[in-house]
Order: structure tokens, then sequence, then C-alpha cells
């Protein structure tokens, strides 16, 4: 770990602000970019351009009964939310923000980022499980299916990165980038993990956990009140984290000219924090068995084949 | 594959195009002059009530959210004692309108009656009645109707002829 110039607590206290304020803009952002590509208004009407409607989302939220089912495992049942929120949360501990500020700079952080996102299945997994419903347990057992065949490729599809900067502390990758984003040379990695990353965070076109139009909501159909906003915040922290991510490990981080650090690593997450909506916006669901066939027959090989080809290059370049 | 990134590149063009939402309180919504909306009752061109208090609005109704109860002035002339329409049943379809024989009933081109209490959408007389002629103006019942009523003989009326003098047609 990297010695700080503040105490860690302080990183840990902005980062939580900051991550958790911009998950409840974002369901501000959302809405109003998706009106704004559906040219309709959104909501516009709670505060100055309705900034404040997540605040009124939550007063509502938290009137709201949190009923729990009294056929539901009531133990499981109450955790289950509460792991996908802590998990994300976790894996924002490795990413470092601008040169220095980081939580935790692992040399395993692509690693806990993609152990804590593997543990998030469970939290989707569990709920559809303890409720005791049939469309809440097919939610889960798609879930299960999908997160765990895309969880593979996922982590293959960073390993070229990974070959390239010679490290899996994120920070080394960042630096890495300084003469050229990994963008350009991991093009077909890119691609992977970002429908990688739309697959885990279980975001149009790929919720068929939730498929609201199929299976009523999914793993969360029985979940009410705050526990659904658990559900909902993690779902918006998943996005802003695979932004993250995709930012960190393929375009430079906080690298760029004239702008602080903070503002590049701002701006980019921002771009594919509207990407992710503009894909809800406008991408059709697939049906479940083009999911798993894509998955395993197309997206498996080709990261294995950019594992493969980038492999040599280094070795034909390194030595 | 290149149409997946051509609908992602269409729907992003929308954000240039103008939005078909209308704000509504800021900018109202045209209402045609046939809406059907808030019902009133309208006067006659003398300022008396149209309405004669026969019931047909009542009966009409399918809704039966009209109630009214007819009574009768020193000249003989009907009107109702009390008129009171439930704004929380009626469904504005107009039946009432067209069931008028006085043109008295009218529905207005306005909707926005929201309440937040049940109660205050039930109207009595003095909500109902406006000081103007409605959609027919000139129009007044009494003095077309052959009927005799305080003020006004038989074959009084507008285009009446006199009454036939029963003693006079003897042959």
């Amino acid at each position: 770990m990297t010695t700080t110039p503040y105490h860690p607590v302080i990183a840990i206290i902005g980062i939580l602000l900051v991550v958790l304020n911009l998950a409840a803009l974002l369901i501000w952002i959302e809405r109003r970019l998706l009106a704004l590509w559906q040219d309709r208004y959104g909501p516009n009407r709670v505060g100055p351009f309705g900034l404040l409607q997540p605040l009124a989302d939550a007063i509502k939220l938290f009137a709201k009964e949190d009923w729990i089912p009294p056929f539901a495992d009531t133990v499981v049942f109450v955790i289950a939310p509460a792991i996908v929120v802590f998990t994300t949360l976790l894996a924002f501990a490795v990413i470092p923000v601008w040169p220095g500020v980081v939580i935790a700079d692992l040399n395993i952080g692509v690693l806990f980022f993609l152990a804590m996102s593997s543990l998030g299945v469970y939290s989707v997994v569990l709920a559809g499980w303890s409720s005791d419903n049939k469309y809440a347990l097919l939610g889960g057992l798609r879930a299960a299916a999908q997160m765990v065949s895309y969880e593979v490729f996922m982590g293959l599809s960073l390993m070229g990165v990974v070959l390239l900067a010679g490290s899996f502390r994120l920070s080394d990758i960042i630096d890495a980038q300084r003469h050229l984003w990994f963008i350009i040379p991991q093009f077909v990695g890119f691609l992977l993990f970002f429908v990688a990353g739309v697959a885990e965070t279980r975001r149009l076109p790929f919720d068929l956990p939730e498929a609201e139009s199929e299976l009523v909501a999914g793993y969360h159909s029985e979940y009410s009140g705050m526990k659904f906003g658990m559900f909902f915040v993690g779902e918006y922290i998943g996005i802003t984290l695979i932004s993250a991510m995709i930012t960190v490990l393929f375009f430079g981080g906080w690298l760029g000219p004239w702008l602080p650090p903070v503002i590049w690593f701002l701006i980019k997450t921002a771009f594919f924090l509207g990407v992710f909506i503009l894909l809800r916006a406008a991408l059709p669901r697939p049906r479940f068995d083009q999911l798993m066939a894509w998955g395993w027959k197309l997206m498996l090989p080709l990261a294995l084949l950019n594992l493969l080809v980038t492999g040599a290059i280094v070795l034909g370049a390194g030595t | 594959m290149m149409s997946i990134l051509r609908t992602l590149w269409d729907v992003a063009l929308h954000a240039f195009q103008p939005r078909v939402t209308k704000q509504y309180p800021e900018q109202p919504a045209y209402l045609p002059p046939r809406w059907r909306g808030r019902i009133i009752l309208s006067r006659d061109p003398d300022g008396g009530e149209r309405c004669v208090a026969c019931y047909l609005c009542a009966v009409a109704c399918p809704v039966d959210c009209i109630s009214l109860q007819a009574t009768e002035d020193a000249n003989g002339r009907r009107y109702p004692e009390f008129f009171r329409i439930n704004f929380s049943r009626c469904i504005f379809c107009g039946y009432c309108e067209e069931a008028c024989p006085t043109y008295a009933i009218q529905l207005t081109p306005d909707f926005e009656m929201s309440e937040y209490s049940r109660q205050n959408l039930v109207y009595e007389k003095e909500d109902l009645l406006i000081d103007g002629e409605g959609k027919y103006p000139g129009y007044n019942f009494w003095r077309v109707a052959g009927v005799q009523i305080g003020g006004k003989d038989k074959g009084e009326s507008e285009n009446e002829a006199p009454p036939a003098d029963l003693h006079d047609l003897m042959p």
C-alpha cells in the first residue's frame, strides 16, 4: 500500500459520500436522459429541473410499508438486499480517483474488483430464493446462470490489460496508459468487458433477472420499501462501478490534458454512465437462450483469443 | 451488430428533436368548444333560470349523479328548489345536455375540478348557475313555450297564434 498524506478515513467518507449521492442523482439523470431520448421531459417539477426528485423518491420509499411476506425465509430475505450494496461499495475501495487518492491501493486490485462483483450475484440469487415466489425464483435462477457465465469472460477480458500493464494494481494500470490508452491495443477486451459489465449490473439489454415484462419484477418482486430501495441503489452503484472501471482500465483513468485529474476521471465516468442509459433507451432484451449462447459460444472464445494474441505480442515485443 | 450501433445512434439523435410533451399547467391544452367538461346551469336573456325542473336530465343520467327537486314560484313558473350534481360520479357523457328541453344544463370546456375532499365535488345550484346564456344566446323557453304563467297569457308567446275560441268554431 502506498502511504497517503491524509487519514484513510477521510478518503473512505469522501468516496462513500460521492458514490452514494451519485447513485441517488443517477436516478434523476437516468429518468431525464431516457426522457430526452424519447422526446419527453422526465421529472422536472420537484425542485430546480426536478433535481429533488430522488429525495422525494427516498421519502416515498421510507414511508412505504416494509413488508416481509409470511412465506419468505426472513433472515435471508433481509440480508439479500444489503449484500449487493455492500459488495459494490467495497469494490470502490480499489479505484484510484486521482493520483494518490485511493482507499486501498491493493496489488491485486483487478482481482479484488472481480471478486466483489462476483459476490454481488449472491444478493440476487438469495433474494430470488428466499422470496419463495415463482417469478422471483425464476429471476434468481436467470441471474445465477447469466452472471456466472458472464463472469468467466469478464475476468479473461481484463487479463489483456493486466498483461500490457504488468500489474494487477489499478494505479499501475493507469500509469501504464500515459502514452496510449488501452482502448487502442485492447479494443476487443474493452468490448467484452463492456458487455460483461452490462450483464453484471443486470442492466438492459441484459436485465433478464428483472425482466419486468415477463417476470413481474424478477428477483425483487416481493421486495418493498427501503429493501427494494437497496436493490435500486445497488444497481446504480453497480453502474457507477463498471463505468469507473472502464475508465480506469481502458481510458486512462485520471489521465488527460489541461483539466485537473479528478475532473477527467469524472468526465470519463459520466460518459460511460450516459452510454449505460443510452443502452437502456435503445436496445431490446434478448431471449435467455440467446444470452447464454452468446456468452459461451461467442464472448468466451473471443476473450481467450484476445488473451492469446495479446500474450503473444507482449512476449514477442518484451524480449 | 451494425443494427445495434445504428439503433444506438438513432436514439441518441433524438436528443436534438423537439419534445412532444406539453408542460400542461404553464401551456394550457387546447379544448374544442364542444368539449364535454364541467356542467353548468344557464340563464335566459332576462336573467331568470332556464331550468324548469322537468327531471329529464336526472332520468337520462346513466350514473344517477343529478338530483333536484321541483317547485313553483308565485307566477306558476317551475324551477328547481335544489339542484345538485355529484361530480365524483359524473362521467361527462352529455346525456343531460341532450335531454334538456330548455337548454338549461350545458357542458363546458373545463375539466380542472380537482379537490382534496370528495365531498367538495358535490356542486349545489349556486355553484352550477352561471350569469350567462351559454351556447344558446337569446333563447328563452318561457317566451316560446305556449304555456300560461303569471305575466304571460295563452297566445302571447313568440310565433304563437292566439288560441282558437271554441265558441267561434260552431258551424
